[in-house]
């Protein structure tokens, strides 16, 4: 497939802001606890601020992505059936409750909803911060599904698919809250950077688990299958265009297999390794500038291995063009 | 239930491009605007098209075979294009079973092209919308039209009769019949998509004459004399024959 450069930000924007969120909220959620202490509302305002950014950012992107963007409205109508109908319902539902749940920490307006038993205490962003983080789920899975419910492109086809996607956005999600605690709020910053390290090295897992998968599939169409003649032998002549079509256009990347072999190690290094040293370094010694560092250099590699990720899916329909491939 | 579609039979098809022409010059010409092309007299010419035909080699020469393979929107009766459209835009008529796309509702999302493992949709980039096979809807039902013109563009064009159309579903009609004693079969049968459109195999078509059919063998004594000659009156080939 040829990769979008408008959905490789939709998705990894979006992602990070989800992450984003889900951080925050984590912190709160051990603070509603007592395990850390709270935090003034700016932290999680201004977070949340952050987090509406990087969402509109990918919104965006995700326009450029459109023949006709005056006619999204539609896109809301099938989610009965269509993942990517789901997904344009949720995110919005996303932003307008991150929005809601910036709105009561940036006013300080956090009426008590109800008194636990225990004597807890839940007031109104918590109520927000608990429909954020299922709708945060709920935007995962939305935008993974729609790559990993096409059963014929077999790379994205996978259960890993939605892992990853969960794990990657996580990953530079917490990350980039370490750098934002690491500004705002010193002392959360260990916290949110362990578990930024903990979900980097799941991500760095999941990953080489689907690119290990996409490496062993054995194709289920073939040449013989496309056009149903059963010789071991048929090479394309023509493809009944001179000046390609939009399906040489849209089905594959371009690029030289050793670019595509190169790429691969860079997104590791890029997404998984120089952000976990990063990390390391920058909570040893309680540098802002090295955990700012450590979202770039992870946020730059996903970039990458989202273009992989894209590039790596081989459609069905280039049996019909294998003149071109 | 009706399921429209079409049998190419690749035993005859030659690879003469008029299904191409004729449906371009159809559906370009429509209520529905035209089907853009870019470049179309430069270097890289590229556009629109909802069928093309391609060429195959099967085979390594001498022993090789050349097969036209012409290819359109296959109809699916389970569309994996349709559900995944965010818009509704693309959807499959009941009545009749046709794959179509509202050009008025498509948003130009792309994300059916990925759900088509046959890479039948193409995107029409000056119009922005997806565009692919309609079996020329606005032709097969134009009761204007004589009845025998009442089919789609490329059927009519078609010089070797390699195109068929009809109702898949009715045993009885002429597609029916062709897939069921020729051995029609469906393209990528794998992902149980169950392509409406069909193809015909290559067939050999060989007559193995003996040696005692060169004879008669009403003649066993070789008895067969000379016709007489006609007489000199009687009317001779040209006055019988056009030719």
């Amino acid at each position: 497939m040829k990769p979008a450069y408008s959905v490789i930000f939709l998705t990894t924007l979006i992602g990070a802001g989800q992450g984003l969120f889900l951080a925050l909220f984590t912190q709160q959620s051990y603070a509603l606890f007592g395990q850390l202490p709270m935090q003034e509302d700016g932290f999680y305002g201004y977070g949340s601020v952050l987090v509406l950014l990087l969402l509109c950012g990918g919104l965006v992107a995700s326009f450029f992505h459109l023949g006709h963007p005056e006619r999204a409205w539609r896109t809301a109508t099938q989610w009965r059936t269509s993942w990517l109908s789901r997904e344009v319902i949720v995110l919005p539902a996303f932003m307008g409750v991150v929005f809601l749940y910036a709105t009561t920490h940036l006013l300080g307006w956090r009426p008590v909803l109800i008194t636990l038993p225990s004597g807890l205490e839940i007031d109104l962003s918590i109520a927000l911060g608990v429909a954020g983080t299922l709708l945060a789920f709920t935007l995962f899975i939305c935008t993974a599904m729609i790559y990993a419910c096409l059963r014929f492109l077999r790379e994205w086809n996978s259960p890993l698919t939605v892992i990853n996607y969960i794990l990657l956005g996580g990953a530079s999600g917490f990350t980039l809250a370490t750098a934002f605690a690491a500004v705002i709020a010193p002392l959360q910053a260990n916290f949110f950077g362990g578990w930024a390290i903990i979900i980097t090295l799941l991500a760095f897992v999941g990953r080489s688990a689907s690119l290990f998968r996409n490496s062993r599939l054995k194709p289920i169409s073939t040449i013989q299958t496309a056009i149903g003649i059963k010789h071991p032998q048929i090479v394309q002549r023509s493809k009944g265009a001179m000046g390609g079509t939009f399906n040489t256009r849209e089905f594959f990347h371009g690029k030289s297999e050793k670019f595509m072999r190169r790429i691969k190690p860079g997104f590791i290094l890029f997404s998984f390794m120089l952000p976990l040293l990063l990390l390391f370094l920058g909570l040893s010694s309680a540098s802002a500038l090295l955990l700012g560092g450590a979202f770039i250099v992870q946020y730059s590699g996903l970039l990458a291995e989202r273009w992989f990720f894209f590039a790596e899916a081989k459609h069905p329909q280039n049996h019909y063009y294998q003149g071109k491939a | 239930m009706t399921q429209l579609a079409l049998v190419i039979d690749l035993n005859v098809c030659v690879g003469c491009h008029a299904c191409v022409t004729s449906c371009k010059e159809w559906n370009t010409s429509g209520s529905a605007g035209p089907l853009c092309d870019e470049n179309p007299y430069g270097a890289d010419p590229t556009g629109t098209f909802f069928n093309r035909v391609q060429t195959f080699e099967i085979g390594q020469y001498p022993n090789s075979e050349t097969l036209h393979f012409p290819k359109s929107c296959l109809h699916c009766e389970d569309p994996p294009c349709v559900p995944v459209c965010p818009t509704g835009a693309s959807y499959k008529r009941k009545e009749d079973g046709i794959v179509l796309v509202d050009y008025d509702k498509c948003i130009g999302c792309k994300y059916c092209t990925w759900a088509c493992p046959y890479g039948a949709r193409e995107f029409d980039e000056k119009a922005k919308v997806m565009k692919k096979c309609t079996l020329c809807v606005d032709r097969i039902y134009d009761q204007s039209l004589d009845e025998i013109d009442r089919k789609p563009s490329c059927v009519k064009a078609c010089p070797t009769s390699a195109r068929l159309f009809g109702d898949v579903h009715d045993p009885e009609s002429e597609i029916s019949k062709a897939i069921r004693e020729d051995g029609g079969y469906a393209l990528m049968p794998e992902w149980g998509t169950h392509p409406a459109n069909h193809y015909l195999p290559r067939r050999k078509t060989k007559l193995k004459i003996h040696n005692d059919e060169l004879e008669r063998a009403d003649n066993p004594l070789k008895v067969d004399g000379l016709l007489p000659k006609p007489n000199k009156n009687d009317p001779s080939m040209d006055d019988v024959s056009a030719w």
